[in-house]
């Protein structure tokens, strides 16, 4: 017995789950961002599972660029987090629609 | 064998810390947890052999990006409980299992479809220089040619977040938030006295 591609296949699918149960449950804006957190995640695990199976490193560089991209995400999403804060008070998703008709 | 447990044991940490995540209504434990599943993560990265990528999952996310978070939730009232608008918990499970499905379906597709040969195979390194340094010297030498241009446009994404970064919060930065309500609440309680 021992670990196939499967299996990490099936783990990064639950991960991925995971994050995008708590994109949809959650309101709070700060929440949101851990749940796409967890779902880069999901996404590198597969990465790197299939770079090692297929015996490829463009599967390991991918995860790499992603990673880049998640932190640049978080610096400018919590830099606007923070202005919409000090302009209004509270972070929850429903004090964004500002567009009623 | 050891490979065969470190997986289970390390899955079902991750999938526990992530849940707690996702489920919790206290910001400080959803950011602890999260950074706890950030390292279990990275656990598996060195099960599949990428080390270099293990390491700087463990240097970026929990170095860099939980501080931030933690940062951030200085500006924000981490203490109290979230409120939130509640929402149809089932609606929320069946879309979430039925998107999850086609996305798998989507990726799956192409790679069951075709034969897929490695162009970048492991060990790559070695053949050309000789040596034998493991999976760092592979990811250097795939990095630094193949994928350089790539490389260097992320180099300056990260710059500009951190420009753009820095400028939205940086706004109004001499004027506490807390410092305004303890005026506030000073004139108010002035008031009371008078």
């Amino acid at each position: 017995m021992s670990i196939t591609l499967n299996d990490y296949l099936i783990l990064s699918t639950i991960i991925f789950m995971i994050g995008m149960f708590g994109v949809f449950k959650r309101t709070n804006l700060l929440m949101l961002f851990f749940s796409t957190e967890i779902m880069l995640n999901a996404v590198n695990i597969g990465m790197a599972a299939i770079s090692k199976f297929h015996g490829d490193l463009t599967g390991q560089m991918f995860a790499f660029f992603i990673i880049a991209i998640a932190a640049s995400e978080v610096a400018v999403g919590l830099g606007l987090l923070v202005l919409w804060y000090k302009k209004h008070n509270t972070i929850d998703l429903t004090s964004l629609q500002s567009m009623k008709g | 064998m050891f490979e065969v447990v470190a997986f289970y044991l390390f899955a079902f940490l991750t999938i526990s810390m992530f849940s707690i995540t996702v489920i919790t209504k206290n910001a400080l434990y959803a950011l602890s947890s999260l950074a706890a599943g950030m390292i279990f993560i990275s656990a598996f990265f060195f099960l599949l052999g990428a080390e270099f990528l293990g390491a700087v999952q463990i240097v970026v996310y929990t170095g860099a990006v939980m501080a931030l978070y933690a940062f951030g939730m200085m500006f924000f009232d981490s203490i109290k409980e979230i409120k939130e608008t509640p929402t149809n918990p089932r609606l929320t499970f069946m879309l979430t299992g039925i998107i999850a499905l086609i996305i798998v379906f989507i990726f799956v597709a192409p790679i069951i479809g075709a034969n897929i040969t490695a162009s970048y195979p492991l060990g790559m390194a070695a053949d050309l220089y000789g040596t034998i340094d493991g999976n760092t010297q592979d990811v250097g030498v795939v990095l630094f040619t193949k994928y350089l241009v790539p490389f260097e446009v992320a180099a300056v994404m990260l710059l500009v977040a951190m420009i753009g970064g820095i400028v939205l919060s940086g706004k109004k930065m001499d004027v506490s938030l807390s410092e305004q309500s303890d005026k506030k609440q000073d004139i108010e309680k002035m008031k009371d006295t008078i």
